[in-house]
């Protein structure tokens, strides 16, 4: 193709998108958007299978049969995340294996969040209630993103996601109404998860890279400090309906903009966390690459079995 | 050895009376594992009754490269529709 043809090709693609349809997998697309689905849809199953590990934790040791399904089934429900979002990130050409290298070798980057580590049971509350809210809130746009298998995957996230974040909101609201040593317990898990949280929305505009382009290819339609406000907004009055306190000293109620004013995120810490320094992100990557190499027999077990069973057919077919 | 999965599509029917609809792919060793997969994946929540399941190399699809000849012959063709035809406003239902 001549470069004049794909200059075309480009200039309809982006009209297409602008006009609201959807680009489905055997449709011409420039490689930059490829390239940049395979990264972003990647990064968030990434996100969704490291993001079991802290939780996984915890699931032994929940406080009751009641805490313990519930657990269970949000953790299943990220493994079922993790594999629509692999699924649709493989129609854009790339295996799941190669997917799985990038992820091992540390070439691909996952939520920081799940570096950070889950030290007493009401950081499962702290977790739903804030890492899925801020979750919802970064994913509910993407239902309506341009490249049809990504939004199509986004819809059925979302419509499980908030389960997630009303049963992390109970046990938060169970820890504060109990004793003091659980209400202490519920808040110390509120200090320690919130500037992470806010963390997760990114960079803010200014420093972000990627906005203006993810902005007209709708992987993106609110930019990260208009999300980040819209999560403080709504979750200091959670907060404060169950008697929990922001561990933020500069956090006050902008009657001019309708909005909280909030203090300045640590951006070292989150740098530092991104690229490999947080807590738990050794630890993370050797559960993560341990489960998959003491699983390969099991795979290959798999195959040799079902190889088997085809020839056995393929006999008494003769 | 260390083989690979191969992919399947899956298709599921929520309710009887209607019709499988593509739900997504899935990786796994044999068919009998794509519907047990299947159903662990995509019905959770009772989201189906029936599961199909195909190994995603058996489908063969037609290229959007081709779609103005393949599709586009029918815009043209409004006799193919009641409204093209005039009936007198005396008859109601036709």
């Amino acid at each position: 193709m001549s470069e004049n043809q794909i200059k075309n090709l480009e200039t309809e693609f982006e009209a297409r998108i602008a006009r609201d349809e959807k680009i489905e997998p055997k449709d011409w697309m420039p490689e930059k958007y490829r390239q940049t689905h395979i990264r972003q849809i990647s990064q968030h199953a990434h996100s969704e299978i490291v993001g079991m590990l802290p939780e996984g934790n915890w699931i032994t040791r929940a406080p009751s049969l009641r805490r313990k399904v519930a657990l269970l089934a949000k953790v299943q429900d990220e493994a079922g995340h993790g594999l629509y979002l692999y699924s649709a990130c493989e129609t854009l050409g790339i295996s799941r294996e190669e997917l799985y290298e990038q992820l091992h070798t540390g070439k691909a980057k996952y939520s920081s969040i799940f570096n950070y580590p889950t030290i007493t049971w009401a950081d499962m509350g702290a977790i739903g209630w804030l890492v899925d809210g801020a979750a919802i809130i970064n994913q509910v746009p993407l239902c309506n993103t341009s490249y049809g298998p990504y939004a199509r995957a986004m819809i059925r996230v979302c419509k499980e996601e908030s389960f997630h974040q009303r049963q992390g909101y109970e046990i938060m609201m169970t820890l504060a109404n109990g004793t003091p040593e659980q209400k202490e317990m519920a808040q110390d898990a509120l200090n320690r998860w919130w500037w992470p949280s806010l963390m997760m929305f990114g960079p803010t505009d200014a420093e972000s890279v990627h906005t203006a382009q993810s902005m007209k290819w709708k992987l993106k339609r609110k930019t990260n400090d208009e999300l980040r406000q819209q999560f403080v907004d709504q979750t200091v009055p959670q907060a404060e309906l169950i008697g929990l306190t922001i561990p933020d000293p500069d956090l006050k109620w902008n009657e001019e903009r309708q909005s909280y004013d909030f203090g300045p995120i640590d951006w070292d810490e989150f740098w530092q966390v991104v690229k490999g320094h947080g807590p738990m992100n050794k630890e993370r990557m050797k559960a993560r690459v341990s489960a998959w190499e003491n699983g390969a027999w099991v795979r290959d077990a798999a195959v040799a079995y079902a190889e088997k069973k085809k020839e056995y057919k393929s006999k008494e077919a003769v | 050895m260390s083989k690979n999965w191969p992919l399947w599509e899956v298709f599921v029917r929520s309710k009887n009376g209607l019709e499988h609809r593509h739900f997504g792919s899935l990786h796994a060793a044999d068919a009998e594992m794509a519907l047990e997969n299947a159903r662990d994946v995509y019905t959770r929540r009772n989201e189906g009754v029936s599961i199909w399941v195909v190994e995603s190399k058996y489908i063969t699809a037609s290229n959007p490269v081709d779609n103005g000849e393949l599709f586009e012959p029918a815009q043209d063709k409004v006799y193919r529709h009641p409204t093209f035809y005039d009936i007198p406003d005396e008859i109601k239902h036709m």
